[in-house]
């Protein structure tokens, strides 16, 4: 065996030498910042008007979430999920229930299933709409965000019709559902996909050929497909930079690949191709639901699951493909009722690292556009 | 009135039938596994990393169809560079880490590697005895910048060669580490809070 096997890891590149420029200097944008959507801090550090480096200071809203899971058992620590990423509650829920399922080896019925991706899509608009509309808001286009909530708030009505609450929705349980779904429920979801039809022709008459839209956008924050997968950036800002990959196509779960739709790409990796994907995953998400709808089979909503959840113990690594990007639970089981280790890779936690990079070489004013396009949630970049 | 029966009084005792002895109800036999149960991860992707690395690899495993190998933690930044650059593992989805303090080695640093043109995900793991050092892989993946720098604020792993490792979450000043199994639930650092909050306590 070679002695290189065992060769340490190269030395980081010594920092570049500070030259005392009068040019240069330091300022802090947020925590109190109304487009950093939340407690944001990020340190930038200027030549004039152009953006040497970002350095983003986080942890505001730590709450510990995964030191939480370690005293709570499978059951209890389900809720909490909810309030990590909180506008696409039902995605974060899906995602810790199929963690547990795969540890527990258990078979989910097939309608089941199909009410969880019906309603797991129409969050994946509704954070798509949250997104849009501040998004526009921050580069200063009033408008969208009215029209934004107007739509989201009928896809909060789907929740809350369906299991009560509106945002922190808590709608899955380990095994299946809780509960079954309401009269009016298909009927609801087929009227949620024509408005989403109807209004994305507003949205786009709004924003995409706007030229103020245009040259906000257009070249700013270029991120491409190599520096997305160095850093580790998913989700709709990896598919605007080229890569067709999306993890309901590559490892299909809960059955997606019953499903027909497209994934969205485009080339640039701008923030305005980040646009019109998002714009454009908001179709293929109505596709889907109809789809989900139309073939929504009849059968039970739970799986073959005692009352108390007590997984073998091993340990697995579950994602699926959150609005935002990978979302992914590694939780650890010692065959107890609590989870032994319970780590989440947040999307917009990984995603944000990408900020220095994005950010680097533009304009000061475009930082806030940058920071709105790569879509993040404070509760989830700190947890 | 002597001989009426009283109310409440029914038949004697004795004229009851004695309860038949309660069969009992036989043990299913039920298997439960201690540890966790792994099968030997076997393929394309574990027979070239035979090919390259001996001893340094302890264990190919597979659980519920997810594989790993258990590896020396000093051999850890060339099985990330052989399977990044050779086997197109080109994305570090995750590196996170795990508290078992009554093992010899108490913490296991766990990395999740996963390959665009193979659509496949591996895991890595490595133990480190308590105040021991896991090398960086930052210089091969950005993402790791971060990652480590969490596993080091929420665990005290410290990692050789990171260029810039300080806490990330929690405060600078913070003392102790979060997600170490005896840092208790509602322990929190009192001076802190006391000297930056101006509260007597944050519970």
């Amino acid at each position: 065996m070679p002695d290189t096997i065992l060769a340490p890891p190269p030395p980081p590149p010594a920092p570049e030498a500070t030259l005392l420029d009068s040019n240069e200097l330091v300022i802090n944008m947020g925590p109190q910042h109304p487009s950093t959507h939340g407690v944001l801090r990020v340190i930038l550090k200027l030549d004039g008007e152009t953006v040497l480096g970002a350095e983003c200071v986080i942890g505001y809203l730590h709450r510990g979430v995964e030191k939480i899971a370690e005293n709570r058992t499978y059951q209890q620590f389900a809720p909490y999920v909810d309030r990590m990423d909180y506008v696409a509650a039902v995605s974060n829920g899906l995602g810790y229930c199929m963690a547990v399922e795969k540890l527990l080896d258990v078979e989910i019925p097939e309608r089941a299933q199909a009410v969880r991706v019906i309603l797991a899509e129409i969050n994946r608009i509704a954070s798509h709409l949250l997104w849009l509309g501040t998004h526009a808001l921050d580069i200063g286009a009033i408008t969208p965000v009215f029209l934004c909530f107007r739509e989201r708030e009928e896809a909060l009505k789907i929740f809350e019709k369906y299991c009560g609450a509106r945002l922190t929705t808590h709608a899955f349980r380990i095994g299946g559902l809780q509960y079954e779904t309401h009269d009016t429920f298909e009927k609801d979801c087929l009227a949620f996909c024509d408005l989403m039809d109807e209004k994305l022709k507003e949205y786009h008459a709004l924003l995409t050929g706007n030229r103020i839209w245009v040259n906000r956008t257009k070249g700013i924050g270029i991120l491409n497909a190599a520096d997305c997968k160095d850093y580790g950036v998913t989700g709709p800002v990896l598919r605007a930079a080229g890569e067709k990959w999306d993890i309901r196509k590559a490892q299909p779960y809960s059955g997606y690949e019953k499903y027909d739709f497209d994934i969205p790409t485009a080339e640039n990796g701008d923030t305005f191709d980040r646009y019109m994907v998002r714009m454009e995953e908001v179709t293929q998400s109505c596709r889907i639901v109809r789809q989900a709808v139309e073939g929504l089979p009849a059968g039970p909503i739970k799986g073959k699951i005692g009352k108390v959840i007590k997984p073998p113990p091993g340990e697995a690594y579950v994602s699926i493909e959150a609005p935002k990007g990978e979302l992914g639970y590694y939780v650890v089981s010692d065959g107890s009722l609590n989870p032994y280790r319970l780590r989440v890779r947040p999307p917009s936690f990984v995603n944000l690292g990408a900020l220095d990079k994005m950010c680097r070489g533009s304009l000061v004013a475009d930082v806030v556009a940058i920071i709105g396009t790569i879509d993040i949630v404070l509760g989830e970049v700190d947890r | 009135m002597s001989d009426a029966i009283k109310p409440g009084e029914g038949a004697p005792e004795a004229a009851k039938p004695a309860p038949a002895a309660r069969k009992p109800i036989p043990k299913r036999p039920v298997k439960k596994p201690v540890v966790m149960e792994t099968t030997p991860w076997e393929g394309p992707l574990a027979d070239a990393l035979k090919g390259r690395f001996g001893e340094e690899i302890s264990l190919y495993g597979t659980y519920r169809g997810q594989n790993f190998i258990e590896v020396d933690v000093k051999a850890v930044y060339a099985i990330a560079a052989f399977l990044k650059n050779e086997e197109a593992f080109d994305y570090l989805v995750d590196l996170t880490a795990v508290h078992w303090p009554k093992k010899e080695r108490p913490f296991e640093i766990v990395w999740i590697l996963y390959s665009f043109d193979k659509n496949t995900r591996v895991r890595i793991k490595a133990s480190l005895p308590d105040g021991g050092k896991a090398p960086s892989v930052t210089a091969l993946y950005n993402t790791a910048n971060w990652a480590e720098r969490e596993v080091y604020d929420m665990f005290g792993v410290e990692f050789d060669n990171h260029p810039d490792l300080k806490r990330i979450l929690m405060p600078d000043e913070w003392e102790g580490f979060p997600l170490r199994k005896e840092y208790d639930i509602m322990r929190q650092d009192e001076d802190w809070v006391r000297e930056n909050l101006k509260i007597e306590s944050a519970q």
